[in-house]
């Protein structure tokens, strides 16, 4: 078996151990938004020709499929911090590309099922869209990037506590910024340039368009890949660098 | 074999190893003893590649441990200082891991895992989770885990640190018993019995140089077989014999309270670097 399917492997047999407390605890949120947001207040807003409930359903795969990949950058954390893991696997003959892509497999599986969840959420508040290969290809994109982001940065801090702030810093705002509830367009637009850097910013607007069943343009699908050719080299330098 | 060249390691201005030289020789067990900071941890992490050296090198049945790191760590087997096993999985799952991490083939690894389990006492714990153990049970499933991979090395950072008297004589009969089986055992303590009960040969570690290095025997040679520890005025004075008579005509002469024991390698550390090594 080669190494990253050795690095994916453990991380599969936790995630299935820890599955059904996880599908719950991943679906609290999105349903309060889906109820507070979308049902309650959403109904009679139409945006870009779309209920307000089909607009947000998309958004909130891109949040949850970020969200979800980016949490393994706190799964390595505990291995590195609380269960010493990671040392048993800086010992085997594992590169560190290996390593690196065996956790954003694991990432990505994270994103996967997360987004998932939000479309079988969706689909009981009534709303099914187009979930077509474009659809799936910007979601395992947005995955990618944020796997291999935390893959790195998990790399770099000494703490919990130092992971918990990244989740501040780097989740928080993009899930509010990236187009998640509204269009950035609504933004100023001295806020425009900024909310490009985003690649949130970019997966939502993919998926958005994949899902209400246009074309999407090639330009997001390109940043999307060439940030995460990106992240995963910093990942691979990284892992090489956490020898203390 | 592991052979070691002017190793050093430079911690933000504190030289954790000051050049250590050595050479363990196939099937032996090399114990490296010395106080808490004398740098045993360190030389080990680098070795195993968990920590990078300042300069030196190193080599592990000829495989240069950065130039060749891949090649070298399928050399040995690591069982560092603290527990680093995966408490929600269970002990066949974490077995399991550690050989895929190998790239041995499946069937290979439940061969292996049956008999090793069976070999550390812990045949009935397969399906327990890691969690559920106690800490002597999880130290030889970490001993069982290193061995998986059959390697020819076996690292062992204080293996019996924080374990009580009775799991600690189990610990080291299964020490010797992978040595029979001609692995090679680097071992790191800090208990003087630990590497006189196990060790071929010893070498002293104090402020990250080796001080002397020779078998437990001849290492107490030079200081004789006998000690009597002298109490007087808060100091406490060891005066060393060659035979239990001497040491006692020594005792019988003085009015301070006094020990009557066997020299041990703590003597010869003290003798050496004027320090305790426990």
């Amino acid at each position: 078996m080669p190494g990253w399917l050795a690095v994916y492997a453990r991380e599969l047999l936790i995630l299935r151990r820890r599955l059904s407390r996880l599908l719950t605890g991943w679906a609290v949120s999105p349903l309060l938004y889906l109820i507070a947001f979308g049902y309650a207040m959403g109904q009679t807003v139409i945006i870009q020709g779309h209920t307000y409930l089909e607009f947000l359903v998309p958004g909130l795969v891109a949040m949850a499929s970020m969200t979800q990949a980016f949490a393994i950058g706190s799964d390595i954390n505990i291995s590195r911090f609380y269960w010493h893991i990671f040392e048993e696997i800086q010992a085997a003959p594992v590169s560190s590309a290996s390593y690196v892509l065996g956790e954003t497999l694991a990432g990505l599986t994270r994103g996967l099922l997360a987004s998932g969840l939000i479309i079988l959420l969706g689909a009981l508040f009534g709303v099914v869209l187009s979930y077509n290969p474009s659809f799936w290809a910007a979601m395992l994109l947005n995955s990618f990037v944020f796997a291999t982001l935390a893959v790195a940065l998990a790399m770099l801090v000494e703490s919990h506590a130092d992971q918990a702030l990244l989740n501040s810093l780097i989740i928080t705002p993009m899930a509010f910024l990236g187009g998640t509830f509204f269009p950035v367009e609504h933004l100023p637009w001295w806020a425009q340039p900024l909310l490009q850097l985003l690649p949130l910013t970019h997966a939502t607007q993919a998926l958005r368009t994949a899902a209400f069943g246009q074309r999407p343009p090639l330009t997001p699908y390109l940043i999307l890949a060439a940030l995460g050719g990106l992240t995963f080299l910093f990942a691979v330098l990284t892992v090489r660098r956490a020898q203390d | 074999m592991i052979h070691i060249q002017a190793l050093v390691k430079n911690y933000k201005g504190i030289q954790a190893l000051r050049g250590i030289n050595l050479r363990v020789h196939p099937g032996e067990l090399f114990a490296y003893l010395g106080p808490n900071g004398a740098g045993k941890t360190t030389t080990i992490r680098i070795l195993a590649g968990l920590t990078r050296a300042s300069a030196g090198q190193a080599w592990l049945n000829g495989y240069e441990i950065t130039t060749a790191a891949l090649a070298a760590k399928k050399q040995f087997g690591l069982v560092p200082q603290h527990l680093n096993l995966d408490g929600e999985l269970t002990v066949t799952e974490n077995l399991l891991i550690h050989g895929f991490l190998h790239r041995l083939p499946y069937e290979a690894i439940r061969r292996r895992l049956e008999y090793l389990l069976d070999y550390v006492e812990l045949g009935d714990k397969r399906q327990a989770f890691v969690k559920h153990l106690s800490g002597g049970m999880k130290r030889r499933l970490m001993i069982a885990r290193a061995l998986l991979h059959e390697p020819r090395i076996l690292f062992l950072d204080e293996p019996s640190v924080g374990l009580d008297a009775n799991i600690r004589r189990r610990i080291w009969a299964l020490i010797k018993k992978i040595q029979q089986e001609g692995v090679t055992i680097f071992l790191t303590t800090h208990y003087i019995e630990e590497a006189e009960f196990l060790a071929d040969r010893v070498a002293f570690l104090d402020q990250g140089r080796i001080v002397a290095l020779d078998t437990p025997a001849n290492l107490m040679a030079d200081l004789g077989n006998w000690a009597v520890d002298q109490f007087s005025d808060d100091n406490l004075q060891a005066h060393y014999f060659h035979s239990r008579e001497e040491a006692q005509r020594f005792a019988a002469g003085t009015a301070a309270s006094f020990t009557l024991r066997r020299v041990n390698l703590e003597d010869a550390f003290l003798t050496l670097t004027g320090r305790k090594v426990s």
